[in-house]
């Protein structure tokens, strides 16, 4: 597939931006705002999301095994099973049941009309391309879900997983449709669209020959299909024609009815934010329910008497013998994926989207940006790359920053962002090699095979060139901002133009902690706290970490941690330690961070056995100890540092709470109100409260941002390709906090965009709470 | 069965603005005539004691069913937690009366209210095991924002009645 260059993907995106953004963050954050709302309201939230979890690992294990048992009971019910391989077999199939149930049902005498089939959404569908192989074949579709029908009638593609025409507004939609059907009296209001749809889908599912369906789980041992939906199309698609195909992709099975239990309590909950769905259908085809016969509408649809037992009566096995029954199972690629032990975990998707709505970069964008040939969002990387190869991928896979968003929000607790960061990896290595590899070679060896985007290694190894900038500042500070090099570092490794660049300090965090006596001098600033009762009641010691940024460029900041850790009674060191890989994860480089986290864990083994505490500053660093490196150091290791290390507000929060005196810390007047933004990667930790919790100790009045990001993302801002973005995302965080008179951010990148945004300055907290006087 | 179980069940159906009423099976069959909006269709009511009015008709032909304002029909049993009608797939019709007219009015037992999903689900299993195996959990009234706003009623009912039969 040919790559967009830079500046076709920046056009393509400002476009989204501009015509599908504003109904596509309309409807997403609500949707997002009602799930966190539902999810808070519900108490056993995590044991469903655990259960959920373990239930679809299982089936995912026993896979071969749930297709068989689940091919003998749909056998049993009196419907056929049928396992395609791929998209044009499952296609084949299907045309061929449709085109005979039509040939069965034709009257005789009458004109042959086109078969024709009514469909309720289904995304598996989407994949296969279900609808453009029938209409080939001379079948007539269409779709029931009105967003779905919207976008056939618009020949527009899917922009979310379950709400499909999300982009799309109402006007657009009547304009649309009274271009189409020229009604007498135009539509208008979504009430006149929706009755005209249901009106016109009705006639449409009572003339069918098919129904054709999607399900949402399939249970295993009794053949049953469940089906979410809110409209009720599904069941009119499922039971109206005395044919029903159910079309389902192998990773929807499981096992048993009481495994369907936690699926049905979250799905609606994830999905939209409401606690259940209006409908959930759970239908052992064939039924008994009656087929309605349009074509002798007179006949009674039943043939029992009033009995009052009529209901025991009728339930048996066989169902009605007029209905047929076919459950197409697909594979395409899943197998290949259940063996693939970074993608199996997307099998456990349930399609709730929950990791769309929770996306800023979504919000903004929608699907059409954030996707690739059928999904979208978050999952899409793990899907796309799975069914439809790694290229599908390899489009918008860069549009997930990684903020941990969605890790909260997905309801079977899939790690979302680290597929897209192994998808990333591959992406990379997939690549022809580079002209502009010179670059960053001369720069560091690092563990990328040639052919990584230059942009990306550039970014990846921040660390080494941080260090450079820092030893030739300020010349390179303005070397950077001369004009020729923006415009080179542009075209050659993608930074906008636009952007202002990190300022690098001559002096960094770890040399000015030597230059005022290192660990000694630190150990009498704490003890003279001690001295004079104000310092914590513990006896510990601390490792500050020196970050990339904090050591290089926002050095002040970690100033402040360690007057601020002094102050309270803990004496501090600040070592030279190696970069925490948190770059290099960032743009898929796994080898160069595995490498990294080694080191840094080598580094820091002595301190940790020492009984030392390491506090780290940027939240992303801590993020990469507490999340990623369980997949880059052994066990132990990985919860030795976790166990370990704290955030600085965190650990100043910890102290408060032993003893230590917040009024030595700089501190409000009790109603001093400061605008917070905490960082996504820290949301996901659970580590804003105890930021929140400090600021108020120290009494500030602090309010804490609800957007979902600030768009700068680490590297992603700089990007040309995604700059308007990364404003856009920004601005809805700006408009948030702009009336607040201090505004304190926690990552460095938040700080960088907001200060971007505001024109302003936007310290770190531990800035505005270490002793002394706070100086912009 | 506690009457905080219906309680609750009353409370989760206020919010999907759905009427409950609370009648002895000998009142029923008079109750549901005056919340019939006519022409109406039903599948019969399998409670000793209650039938259904006679406006409404029982066995109807599909062109009935689709020209029917309202559907009567009974339901297995409901989930006060979410205000949830079971309703199952009967060769009697059931599916198609309680989907297909605006108005669905769902008559259940008392004794059939079960306080949370997770004993829907035994409710559930216990009659997968006795071969009624096609069930639709109904919540509230169809809806969709798919055309901007939301709107109620647009494939099934945009209104539902629920009827609880009081000494059952």
């Amino acid at each position: 597939m040919a790559q967009r260059t830079r500046s076709e993907q920046a056009d393509r995106i400002r476009h989204l931006l501009e015509t599908e953004g504003p109904a596509i963050h309309a409807h997403a954050s609500a949707s997002n705002a009602r799930r966190k709302e539902t999810y808070g309201g519900t108490d056993d939230l995590e044991a469903l999301r655990t259960d959920a979890r373990a239930i679809k690992e299982d089936a995912i294990d026993r896979l071969p095994e749930l297709i068989e048992t689940v091919r003998e009971a749909v056998e049993a019910n009196g419907g056929t099973v049928y396992v395609a391989d791929d998209a044009a077999d499952a296609n084949a199939y299907v045309s061929d049941v449709v085109r005979s149930e039509a040939a069965d049902g034709a009257d005789d005498g009458a004109a042959a009309a086109e078969p024709s089939v009514v469909k309720s959404k289904s995304m598996t569908t989407e994949e296969i391309d279900l609808n453009d192989a029938l209409e080939a074949d001379g079948i007539d579709v269409t779709e029931t879900d009105l967003g779905e029908w919207v976008l056939q009638v618009a020949d527009d593609t899917p922009s979310h997983i379950v709400g499909p025409a999300m982009h799309i507004s109402r006007e657009e939609i009547a304009e649309l449709f009274n271009e189409r059907f020229d009604p007498d009296d135009p539509f208008e209001t979504a009430e006149e669209l929706t009755r005209f749809a249901r009106d016109h889908l009705g006639e449409l599912i009572t003339d069918a020959d098919v129904g054709i369906t999607g399900a949402n789980f399939v249970v295993a041992d009794s053949g049953t299909i469940a089906l979410v939906t809110n409209e009720g199309n599904a069941r009119k698609c499922a039971v109206t024609p005395d044919t029903h195909v159910a079309v389902a992709g192998v990773e929807k099975l499981i096992p048993t009815l009481s495994d369907l239990e936690p699926f049905v309590d979250i799905i609606a909950k994830s999905a939209t934010g409401q606690p259940i769905s209006q409908y959930v259908t759970m239908l052992s085809p064939p039924t008994d329910s009656p087929t309605l016969d349009f074509d002798s509408p007179d006949e009674p649809i039943t043939t029992g008497n009033d009995a009052a037992d009529d209901i025991a009566e009728t339930a048996d096995d066989t169902g009605d013998p007029n209905r047929d029954f076919h459950l197409v199972l697909l594979d395409n690629g899943r197998t290949d994926m259940r063996e693939d032990d970074q993608l199996r975990e997307t099998l456990y998707c349930i399609r709730c989207g929950a990791c769309s709505n929770s996306c800023a970069n979504f919000q903004s964008v929608g699907g059409h940006g954030f996707g690739g040939e059928t999904y979208s969002g978050g999952i899409a990387t793990g899907w796309e790359a799975g069914v439809h190869g790694q290229e599908s991928a390899a489009e918008f896979n860069d549009l997930c920053t990684g903020c941990t968003n969605c890790v909260d929000a997905c309801p079977v607790k899939i790690d979302i962002p680290w597929i897209n960061t192994v998808v990333r990896d591959r992406v990379n290595r997939s690549g022809e090699p580079e002209s502009y590899d010179f670059l960053v070679d001369g720069l560091t060896p690092d563990e990328e095979g040639s052919g990584l985007d230059p942009g990306k290694r550039f970014f990846g190894n921040i660390g080494t060139v941080a260090k450079a900038a820092s030893a030739t500042a300020p010349v390179s500070n303005w070397l950077a901002d001369a004009g020729p090099v923006r415009g080179l570092l542009e075209h050659t490794i993608g930074i906008d133009r636009r952007r202002d660049l990190p300022t690098f300090r001559r002096e960094s965090l770890v040399d000015w902690f030597e230059g005022r006596g290192g660990f000694a001098a630190s150990k009498k600033h704490a003890m003279r706290a001690d001295s004079r009762d104000v310092g914590a009641d513990v006896d510990r010691e601390v490792v500050l970490y020196p970050d990339v940024y904090t050591n290089y460029v926002d050095v002040d900041r970690g100033k402040a941690a360690v007057r601020t850790l002094e102050a309270l009674g803990v004496p501090v060191r600040v070592p030279d330690l190696p970069e925490s890989g948190r770059a290099a994860l960032s743009q898929g480089m796994i080898a160069t961070a595995d490498r990294q986290a080694s080191r840094l864990y080598a580094a820091l083994a002595e301190d940790l056995d020492a009984g030392r505490d390491v506090v780290v500053i940027e939240p992303s660093d801590l993020a990469a100890m507490h999340r990623e490196y369980e997949r880059l150091l052994p066990e132990s290791s990985f919860e030795r540092l976790r166990d370990g290390s704290y955030e600085i507000c965190e650990y100043v929060y910890g102290l408060l709470e032993n003893g230590a005196d917040p009024s030595v810390l700089s501190t409000g007047d009790g109603a001093e109100p400061v605008a917070y933004h905490s960082h996504c990667q820290q949301r996901t930790l659970d580590l804003e409260a105890p930021t929140v919790a400090v600021l108020e100790r120290a009494g500030y009045a602090p309010e804490t941002s609800s957007a979902e990001c600030c768009g700068m993302a680490g590297s992603f801002g700089y990007k040309r390709e995604y700059y308007e973005l990364s404003m856009d995302v920004g601005e809805r965080l700006a408009t948030q906090v702009e009336d607040a008179e201090t505004v304190v951010a926690s990552g460095t990148s938040c700080g960088d965009q907001l200060e971007a945004l505001l024109e302003r300055d936007v310290p770190h907290p531990i800035e505005l709470l270490a002793p002394g006087e706070y100086r912009a | 069965m506690t009457v905080d179980t219906v309680g609750r069940f009353e409370r989760a159906l206020e919010g999907l603005e759905v009427g409950l009423e609370r009648v002895a099976a000998a009142d029923a069959s008079e109750r549901i005539e005056r919340i019939v909006e006519e022409p109406a269709v039903g599948a019969p009511l399998p409670f000793e004691g209650v039938s259904l009015p006679d406006s409404v008709t029982t066995h109807p032909t599909t062109a009935e069913v689709a020209a029917a304002r309202t559907g009567v029909t009974p339901v297995g049993f409901a989930i006060a937690e979410y205000g949830t009608v079971a309703v199952e797939s009967t060769a009697d019709g059931a599916e198609p009366i309680s989907l297909y007219p605006e108005r669905h009015v769902a008559v259940v037992a008392e004794s059939d209210v079960v306080p949370d999903i997770s004993a829907g689900f035994d409710r559930l299993e216990a009659g997968f095991d006795a071969g009624r195996d096609s069930v639709v959990f109904a919540t509230g009234r169809s809806a969709t924002a798919d055309m901007g706003d939301l709107v109620h009623g647009v494939h099934g009912p945009g209104d539902v009645h629920v009827i609880v039969l009081e000494d059952r």
